[in-house]
């Protein structure tokens, strides 16, 4: 969108980055406890730490890049 | 967004509503506090987006078009969004469980060509008319009999349907999760009046380019970990024919040339005719949901360039939908290790709770004997748990997402039904202020009397569809016409405006006439294939053809009267002067040249990038 204000990549950049957060962060506890969630599979690929991750990641560039107030 | 839905929820077996609310299963899920923090952030992030674009909404142009300020990239993915509804999603999975690739025709030859033709073709006439509804346009180029005709029926579908979404929504969160209907009726209705009330059509917007994010970063895990799981694509193939016993699985193409000899029961004809002619071209460049979305954009290039945009991600959904339908028949299991089978919706309807249908439903499943007897006699086995085709998804979220994941994965689908309500009430708010209210109730309202009465009418409209959503709910076989009606629209409306935007001759009574009949022939169809199912040879061609394979014929049928209607009733009523059809016919019009722009940025060297792409997705999964 145009002109001046928030953009929406802004707000998606707001919202992947605060569930990578939360997903990264119950990724991690998962990996130093050891207790997974029952009946899920394939746990041991640590799912939510590289999803979780990678969500964080593309939240932190769309927040920086679509800040606002940024020329 | 109904518009094309797989004929299982088309035809309403999909719909969760009386059988589906009278029985009680345990939900296939629970969900932990960190899966209900996800799904809060998302509410209050579509909150705050409401309330953020609110000062943003004070003039029609503003709340009805978003100002049309949006860019190419932002309305075409609204665009594709505003049909990717968690309906869709579920059905469309749940039929690739049932036919296999077959289903991706209605993402690929279902939506490509009439996508591009859109963009190339008819943008420059909605967008140079200054039109704020398809309707509108009607009454531009044949006057108000064909406006109000199609302003009417378009505002009451919308309003059922948005009904039939939310209560829909309220019945798979009941079976997903266990949640009472009050209380997803209650907080979705909310969220959409406030957020599509205070934003409008920009607020609707917003939303479904979050919920096109959301809904990939929710659902994309599901493939990936699937593929990985069954080895691969050769692993998934291997291990399907070692199921099925059959390959046609996996061919969109080779099998069609006979409605017995691939999964569906169609033939190619109709796919090509019904499906890629007239049910894609009447949905993608005729129905005002859609179409919509790419009005709101900031110059005629952005416009065109919307649907090329989407069209690029539009066939990369198959890969989120078809491909977990697909992984699901060799990896979904029973809590006892066992492969578990699923059913059509009819059966779990019949078997639970039980009734006299059952025994003469499960015959039709893949069930073992054992397994039927043991469903018949109530017994509590692993085996006896019946899930629908429609659950597949769930299901594969269920089997591989943990805390946090699962909440992402859930919200997608909250996020994909209110967008998909927010849809259908920000169309109707706009057709029934433009096309209803302003010409026929008041015609010299102010500029913000008009806005008031498009917020309003938010307000009512969900109101009422709260009541169309309970009128549903308790009427049995109601549902299947009220989702039926849909269909009947949109064949007649695309011969309709495809006539009057390329033939110049197409007179004002013969386009109201041809509208009319059109839908009247279609509604005739429909009854005499319901009363006679004999008729079925004759509208289908074919005796046996499945219910997908009728609507595709009786669709390419309705079209044929509607633009024959046209064609007679021009040549002996009076033509409008050409000098009035300046904008509204394709050789009346002289279109505004586009900025210059190098040859990467063209809107037709993206559109032929994406033709040959589709082209070889045919070929390769021929």
């Amino acid at each position: 969108m145009h002109g001046s204000g928030i953009q929406i990549w802004f707000f998606i950049g707001v919202l992947l980055l605060v569930y990578g957060v939360l997903i990264l962060g119950y990724g991690t506890f998962e990996l130093a406890t050891g207790s997974y969630p029952v009946g899920v599979q394939l746990t041991n690929l640590h799912t939510p730490i590289w999803w979780g991750g990678l969500m964080t990641a593309l939240g932190v560039l769309y927040c920086v890049k679509f800040r606002p107030g940024r020329a | 967004m109904f518009g094309l839905l797989p004929v299982s929820i088309a035809a309403g077996s999909f719909s969760p509503l009386p059988a589906l609310l009278s029985f009680s299963v345990a939900p296939m899920a629970h969900l932990s506090l960190l899966d209900m923090v996800v799904i809060a952030v998302y509410f209050g992030m579509v909150i705050w987006i409401g309330f953020y674009l609110k000062g943003r909404s004070n003039t029609s142009e503003e709340f009805f078009m978003a100002g049309r300020e949006m860019t190419a990239w932002i309305a075409g993915l609204s665009f594709v969004s505003a049909n990717l509804g968690s309906l869709e999603l579920m059905g469309w999975a749940g039929s690739a469980y049932q036919y296999g690739i077959l289903a991706t025709h209605w993402y690929w030859i279902g939506a490509i060509p009439a996508m591009l033709f859109l963009g190339l073709v008819m943008m420059p006439f909605y967008y140079v008319s200054k039109t704020h509804s398809v309707p509108g346009y009607l009454f531009l180029r044949y006057g108000e009999h064909a406006r109000i005709l199609a302003a009417v029926s378009f505002a009451m579908e919308m309003i059922l349907m948005s009904g039939v979404n939310m209560f829909a929504m309220a019945v798979v969160m009941k079976i997903v999760l266990g949640w009472s209907l009050t209380f997803s009726i209650v907080v979705s209705a909310c969220a959409v009046t406030l957020y599509v009330a205070l934003g409008g059509l920009r607020s609707a917007i917003f939303n479904e380019v979050l919920q096109f994010v959301l809904i990939w970063g929710g659902a994309l895990l599901v493939p990936i970990l699937g593929l990985y799981q069954s080895g691969g694509v050769s692993g998934l193939k291997t291990q399907i024919i070692k199921n099925m016993g059959t390959d046609s699985y996996f061919h969109m193409w080779r099998d069609t040339g006979h409605f017995a000899s691939n999964p569906m029961g169609t033939h190619w004809s109709g796919i090509v005719l019904g499906l890629g002619f007239v049910i894609s071209f009447g949905y993608w460049t005729t129905d005002f949901l859609v179409v919509q979305r790419v009005l709101a954009a900031h110059n005629l290039r952005a416009a065109r360039m919307a649907p090329v945009i989407g069209s690029f991600f539009k066939m990369a959904v198959p890969f989120i939908v078809i491909l977990p339908g697909l992984l699901s028949l060799v990896l979904l299991q029973n809590s006892d290790g066992s492969r578990r089978q699923l059913v059509p919706e009819d059966t779990v309807k019949a078997c639970m709770p039980m009734s006299s249908d059952c025994a003469a439903s499960l015959k039709k499943t893949l069930l073992t004997a054992q397994v039927q007897q043991d469903v018949l006699n109530q017994k509590v086995t692993p085996q006896t748990e019946l899930h629908s085709y429609n659950e597949v998804l769930p299901l594969m979220m269920v089997r591989y997402l943990g805390p946090g994941l699962l909440g992402l994965g859930i919200t997608a689908l909250i996020a994909g039904f209110m967008s998909g309500m927010a849809g259908n009430i920000s169309a109707f708010s706009t057709v029934w202020t433009y096309d209803i209210y302003k010409p026929l109730i008041n015609k010299k309202g102010s500029d913000s009397h008009y806005v008031l009465v498009g917020r309003l009418s938010i307000l009512i409209g969900v109101a009422i569809s709260i009541g169309a959503g309970y009128l549903v709910q308790n009427a049995h076989g109601i549902m299947d016409y009220v989702q039926a009606l849909f269909s009947f629209f949109i064949a007649p409306l695309l011969g309709s405006i495809l006539m009057g935007m390329f033939w110049k001759r197409a007179t004002a009574p013969a386009g109201f006439l041809g509208l009319l009949i059109g839908i009247i022939s279609s509604v005739g169809m429909f009854v005499w294939v319901k009363f006679d199912h004999a008729a079925l040879g004759i509208v289908a061609l074919y005796p046996n053809a499945t219910d997908m394979a009728a609507n595709l014929y009786r669709a390419w049928w309705a079209f044929s009267i509607t633009v024959i209607v046209i064609f007679l009733v021009s040549l002996v009523t009076r033509a409008k002067p050409v000098a009035e059809l300046d904008g509204l016919c394709y050789s009346c019009t002289v279109l505004p040249k586009e900025e210059w722009v190098p040859w990467y940025k063209r809107v037709w060297v993206w559109a032929l990038l994406a033709i040959c792409i589709f082209a070889a997705l045919n070929i390769m999964f021929w």
